[in-house]
């Protein structure tokens, strides 16, 4: 009934449904099969004396067949389990293979190692987390690019951040530190520029021979500025200094004043020039 | 000009809509439809004079409109209220749970949320960026500028590390929240925003990312604290991704810097700018320089001044969208959703839910 030589000689001459012919090779689908290949010493149909190793949701079995039991389909693989050592598991495959061929229990050794380490590697692998690869429907992402679009065209973005910034600004948030005093601040020195342009432009001209010393040129400004003040008589007091000064102090001033620029005419020389300006200044004044 | 004449028109037809249906109708009656015809030589005919006949009303509607309101400005009465055209922001659906100012129940939710400790201050927000693991090009541009866009934040490269042992490391050294910038084909393209210790997690989709050396005429910002300018976070979740938001940048903004950042929200789309931003006066057309001058030398200095917003764009430019809102920290397994955009959301194009 059994003739492994007769099955052998069909499985690969003729037909067999488990044989698989690809480029690398020609294999056996047979889960049965201990290493995979197809050829006669690891066909589980053509031999009547045959083990293997199984997996079962990672329980691994030793399945053995003998010609004794062929007749018997229903329980034709005597099954047993491995331990879940490995070292144990090899100990067990010795103890039951222990008269049979050398090469076969090779085999089966060499697959349990394979599949100790398989067993490992997928348990690693159950307690990583994977990204999920997710599909990117076209048609979706194109109703989505469609209506964004237009949501900005909606949005109107600067105008919208503008107007909330003006009522922050108008809420009083920025109180104290906004950069619109700053304008002010300008404003002001404009006035105050306009008001000493009267005189100034006699003397820009001479600026332009002599002045070089920004700092030194500011400071006459602001002179002029005060006596203009003084002199329209009680004007708004913008100034720092003015407060201070009263008319008195002014006269005083006048008079004191060549003396002041002496002072100064020690440091540098050619402020000595500028103050004779003033006093033309003065005159102007005077006439008017 | 054209365009103009475009909104006219359209402001015309919502008000004559009646008189035109009945028009329709009898002229159905009279004659036949177009497409009724068998012939498409005729039926084509027929049905460009039909055309042609509509285009010919609409243009008299609007002419006797105009003049109806310029007679009315001549006899100095009324002109008849201008149409307000319907929009998709005023025709939306109604939502239930759109918050009211004074919502009791809001501010009393707001109080016990997981944001009310860095929004009232007690907690600096301290922010954790990264990556997923796969990351090049545009991403690392990006999550560069993000650094300069929010205060106190911290790059740290992903590793091959478990999100949900990022976040345990991020909850020890006491950081605020978590980003993570997700690439694919090296486009940025997904923004997830974990509050910690056991805030939620907001997963956005993120599109149209312009980066800011691509910005014309881009400015540099500073490193003072930026301020937050969010607009139209009007329901519940709105709410709720609003205080999220917020929660990302320090509560005390450097009004000196005169630097903001705007996540506006429109039509469930969140747009993201950073600009920087001056306050100029500028005069109204009537105020001539000569006049000011003359204002300037009487003393008086009642200037027709308008205070105007400038504004320069500086940082990145881009748009996020929630797909999901996960209550707690990050977890797709065992998470509880607290809302998941799903596909028959989008049945309605006037529905919204931010």
């Amino acid at each position: 009934m059994q003739h492994d030589e007769v099955i052998w000689q069909v499985i690969r001459h003729k037909h067999c449904s488990f044989m698989s012919k690809i480029s690398t090779g020609i294999f056996c689908r047979n889960p049965y099969n201990v290493t995979g290949i197809c050829n006669r010493s690891s066909c589980p149909l053509a031999n009547s004396r045959y083990a293997t190793i199984r997996d079962h949701d990672g329980v691994f079995y030793l399945y053995m067949k003998t010609i004794e039991r062929a007749h018997k389909p229903n329980d034709l693989w005597e099954r047993v389990k491995l331990p879940r050592n490995y070292e144990k598991a090899l100990e067990v495959i010795d103890k039951h293979l222990m008269y049979w061929p050398k090469l076969l229990v090779h085999k089966i050794k060499q697959r349990l190692t394979k599949m100790t380490q398989m067993r490992i590697r997928m348990r690693k692998l159950a307690l990583k987390t994977r990204e999920k690869i997710m599909t990117t429907p076209r048609k979706e992402k194109k109703r989505e690019a469609r209506r964004e679009e237009k949501a900005e065209k909606a949005a109107v973005l600067d105008k919208t951040i503008e107007k909330e910034l003006l009522a922050r600004l108008e809420n009083g948030i920025y109180d104290g530190i906004y950069n619109l005093p700053f304008n002010k601040f300008i404003e002001t020195l404009d006035t105050d520029e306009l008001q000493a342009e009267d005189e100034n432009e006699e003397e820009s001209e001479v600026e332009y021979v002599e002045g070089n010393f920004e700092l030194e040129e500011e400071d006459d400004i602001e002179d002029m500025g005060m006596k203009n003040y003084h002199i329209s008589n009680d004007e708004v007091a913008d100034d720092d200094d003015d407060e201070e000064v009263n008319a008195v102090e002014v006269r005083r001033r006048s008079k004191s004043e060549k003396d002041e620029p002496g002072k100064r005419l020690k440091k540098k020389p050619r402020i000595h020039v500028e103050v004779e300006h003033e006093d033309g200044a003065e005159m102007q004044k005077a006439t008017f | 000009m054209g365009g103009k004449r475009k909104k006219g028109e359209s402001e015309g037809m919502e008000g004559d809509n009646d008189s035109k249906n009945n028009n329709k109708k009898m002229k159905q009656k009279s004659e036949m439809l177009p497409s009724s015809i068998k012939n498409k030589e005729k039926r084509s005919a027929v049905h460009a004079k039909l055309k042609h006949q509509k285009k010919l009303e609409k243009r008299k509607k609007l002419k006797a409109r105009d003049a109806s309101e310029k007679r009315a400005l001549e006899l100095g009465e009324e002109p008849a209220p201008k149409q307000i055209p319907r929009t998709i922001e005023n025709t939306r659906e109604a939502d239930e749970t759109v918050c009211m100012p004074d919502d009791e129940e809001l501010f009393v939710g707001n109080d016990a949320d997981e944001f009310s400790s860095i929004l009232k201050r007690d907690r600096i927000p301290k922010i954790l960026i990264t990556t997923c693991r796969f990351n090049s090009t545009r991403g690392p541009a990006f999550i560069a500028e993000l650094l300069s866009v929010i205060p106190n934040a911290h790059y740290y490269k992903r590793g091959t590390y478990d999100l949900k042992k990022i976040v345990e490391y991020a909850n020890n050294k006491e950081f605020t929240s978590i980003i993570v910038v997700h690439t694919n084909r090296r486009e940025p393209d997904a923004l997830l925003i974990i509050g910690l210790p056991d805030g939620p997690t907001a997963h956005f989709k993120l599109s149209s990312l312009v980066l800011r050396k691509d910005i014309k005429n881009h400015g540099n910002p500073t490193g003072h604290m930026p301020e937050l300018v969010l607009n139209n976070f009007t329901t519940r979740l709105g709410h709720r991704i609003g205080r999220l938001i917020q929660a990302l940048f320090p509560q005390d903004p450097n009004f000196r810097g005169r630097r903001v950042v705007t996540f506006h929200n429109q039509r469930d789309f969140i747009f993201f700018r950073h600009h920087r931003y001056i306050f100029e006066t500028k005069e109204s057309k009537q105020s001539d320089s000569k006049g000011k001058k003359a204002k300037d030398a009487k003393g008086d200095s009642i200037a027709k001044e308008k205070v105007v917003a400038r504004l320069q764009e500086c940082g990145p430019r881009f748009t996020l969208k929630l797909v999901s809102l996960q209550h707690g920290t990050f977890d797709t397994k065992g998470g509880e959703y607290e809302w998941v955009h799903k596909p028959e959301m989008d049945t309605s194009r006037r529905r919204f839910f931010l």
